[in-house]
């Protein structure tokens, strides 16, 4: 391999691994991941970036179509975007960054049209630019992340971080899965992009994403927040993975004779259709879009219709079977907390960027689509990118600073038997699936779940290491088993119904609880509550 | 999940072994194989890549389904994704043809 000036040099590769010297490691190859490496080459970083499994396939938006919070600049526009989502998100969002936000998507949406991103026109001959095909988005980032000399690594999950005697993040150790052996990464700062948690319910593209970042951020100390909104459910048909819940604004939804279900809704009724499912099987039709309407959404997103068009059925003149499938932290607002513009997190040198990054600074406790999230991954991409690599630059030399490897969980020898990932994976499913415990929460069920997850934690961190082919589901266990566990943590300790959290013992929304919850901990699990930006910036004031 | 490799179309060029999110082929000295089909999770993003359209990703996605290639192939079911996105030479026009801004704030 030659190396080409500002890449990331390969030091060694001795039998079994592999090592990099970079400045930038990113973590993750999805919308978040892509624009934070480019970023970070743009501001002179020598980049590597190290995806679980293809840079340009991995992740919630490759798999799908996804809309994009791009507004026109005009004031007034701006405004009513802003204000429009408020009060969904429990008036838990920063106005700054909503801005913010809204600035960098508008400059990175124009800068995909000026890398030939095809942009439909409307019939006046306007650019529309609030909608991204993902396959054709996701194949150009890479092409993109690739001119700019980032090093790419496929099929190379991260397992751990490596941290220095300072507790300044320096690097990452991973395996990479078709070649059979380990990468590590000497770096100066680490982006966070994983992607959120979906916990392999096969949502639409994400079951690459179960929270494997938040996992060994948390390792190296970082905390997190909003983890209660975290209890997204998406619309599919029964038996298929294709989640497209916009589309299911035109259905009508009914019971097994037939009848239609009072309440059941896409938007504002979805959790009747949870408590219908607990019944019995409910079916959705789309019979309220017209032939006009149809031929949008064919051209639009195609493989919404490969489910019914591979198993003989018209979803517009026929019912279909559907189901809700958890999206986690990907739909939801929770996740690493960031504590800068330029989305650091709590750990020196750690950056988070995308779904794997809290949502709440735009979106509060709701997010009901894609749009905002696509918006934050390219805004926080760039931000932690160029936040990354300024932190290299000023760091200097790094040379014979000493590196050490954070990991826990089915990374440390024990006498006990190897960590069963398979069996975990099923264990926590079974706690964060069911409706009426995370849908619809309440103390004594999500208390009862808490003390089982908590002992599946100890029976975890007590295994063993398990075999190399088993290494990566047990890490993605664990990680779900963790994500579950600060999930839940935080849902005890907003006592309120508020955004998507829901809980049936406090029904109403509380404004004792205007507040953020951060929560962290591996072994001991913590929540502590954060007062919003807002009510800072006035008790300063006073 | 996927279902089917058609070995009268596969060139061995793996491009599907590389481009699965959830590495479920493994390459071989003849055409790839699939290697963890329960690690499938029906993203269709290989039948995507194929560049002859031998794969064929079954819409269920929690349990394998039984599939006739012959009647596939006559139903033109293979490549069927491809040719809907536009990543084919007849309807290149259909990558530019998405009509979300007519739907959105429905």
């Amino acid at each position: 391999m030659t190396n080409l000036p500002g890449r990331a040099e390969k030091l060694s590769s001795s039998a079994g691994s592999v090592v990099f010297d970079a400045d930038v490691l990113v973590l993750g190859g999805g919308p978040a991941g892509t624009w934070a490496a480019i970023s970070a080459a743009e501001h002179g970083a020598r980049v590597v970036l190290a995806d679980k499994g293809f840079c340009g396939t991995s992740g919630a938006t490759a798999a799908a179509g996804t809309g994009v919070w791009y507004v026109d600049p005009a004031p007034e526009r701006r405004e009513a975007a802003m204000a429009s989502r408020e009060k969904l998100g429990g008036h838990l969002q920063d106005r700054r960054w909503m801005a913010r936000v809204l600035d960098r998507t508008y400059a990175q949406s124009n800068q995909l049209a000026d890398w030939g991103y095809p942009y439909p026109a409307d019939d006046d001959g306007r650019p529309q630019r609030n909608s991204l095909q993902g396959p054709e988005y996701m194949r150009l980032m890479r092409k993109r992340t690739k001119q700019a000399g980032v090093t790419i690594l496929d099929h190379s999950p991260a397992l751990e971080l490596l941290v220095d005697g300072n507790g300044v993040v320096a690097g990452a150790a991973g395996l990479r899965r078709q070649k059979g052996d380990r990468w590590a990464v000497n770096a100066k700062a680490v982006v966070i992009a994983t992607g959120g948690c979906a916990f392999l319910s096969k949502t639409l593209g994400s079951n690459v994403l179960t929270g494997d970042g938040y996992l060994l951020a948390a390792e190296a100390g970082a905390e997190f927040t909003s983890m209660e909104f975290s209890n997204a459910y998406a619309i599919s048909p029964a038996f298929g993975s294709v989640t497209k819940t916009l589309f299911y604004s035109w259905a009508s939804f009914t019971d097994e004779q037939g009848s239609v279900i009072p309440g059941a809704s896409s938007k504002g009724g979805r959790s009747v259709i949870a408590r219908a499912l607990g019944k019995g099987p409910v079916y959705a039709q789309l019979d309220q879009a017209d032939a006009e309407t149809q031929r949008h959404m064919r051209v639009s997103q195609p493989n919404f219709f490969l489910p019914f068009d591979r198993t003989g059925i018209d979803p517009f003149t026929q019912r279909f079977p559907v189901t809700l499938r958890l999206e986690g932290t990907v739909r939801g607002t929770g996740g690493l907390r960031i504590i800068d513009d330029s989305c650091a997190t709590t750990v020196p040198g750690l950056y988070a960027a995308g779904d794997a990054a809290t949502r709440e600074l735009i979106c509060g406790g709701f997010t009901g689509g894609g749009s905002h999230n696509a918006a934050w991954a390219m805004s926080s991409g760039y931000w932690a990118g160029h936040g990354a690599a300024e932190f290299a630059r000023q760091l200097g030399t790094t040379v014979g600073r000493e590196a050490f490897r954070r990991g826990t969980v089915g990374l440390r020898s024990s006498n006990g038997r190897a960590l069963q990932g398979g069996a975990l994976v099923r264990s926590v499913q079974d706690e964060v699936f069911p409706y009426e415990l995370n849908y619809f929460r309440e103390a004594g069920r999500l208390g009862g779940s808490l003390g089982r997850l908590d002992a599946l934690w100890t029976d975890a961190s007590n295994a063993d290491v398990p075999d190399e082919q088993e290494l990566l589901r047990g890490r993605e266990a664990a990680a779900m088993l963790a994500t579950a566990r600060w999930m839940y943590r935080s849902a005890l300790a907003r006592q309120e119904s508020r955004g998507m959290h829901r809980r049936d013992d406090y029904p109403e929304q509380d404004d004792r609880h205007l507040h953020l919850v951060t929560s962290g901990g591996l072994d001991d699990v913590w929540t502590s509550a954060r007062p919003l930006a807002s009510a800072q910036y006035s008790e300063a004031a006073e | 999940m996927i279902e089917v490799i058609d070995a009268e179309r596969c060139t061995a060029c793996d491009i599907c072994v590389s481009v699965c999110p959830t590495n479920v082929f493994d390459k071989t000295d003849g055409i790839p194989i699939i290697a963890r089909q329960g690690d499938c999770q029906t993203c269709f993003l290989c039948e995507l890549y194929c560049p002859e359209d031998a794969l064929f990703v079954s819409p269920f996605a929690d349990a394998p389904q039984a599939v006739d290639v012959a009647a596939l192939k006559e139903a033109t079911l293979l490549g069927s994704y491809r040719r809907a996105v536009g990543w084919v030479e007849e309807s290149r026009h259909l990558r530019a043809a998405d009509r979300s801004y007519r739907l959105f704030g429905h």
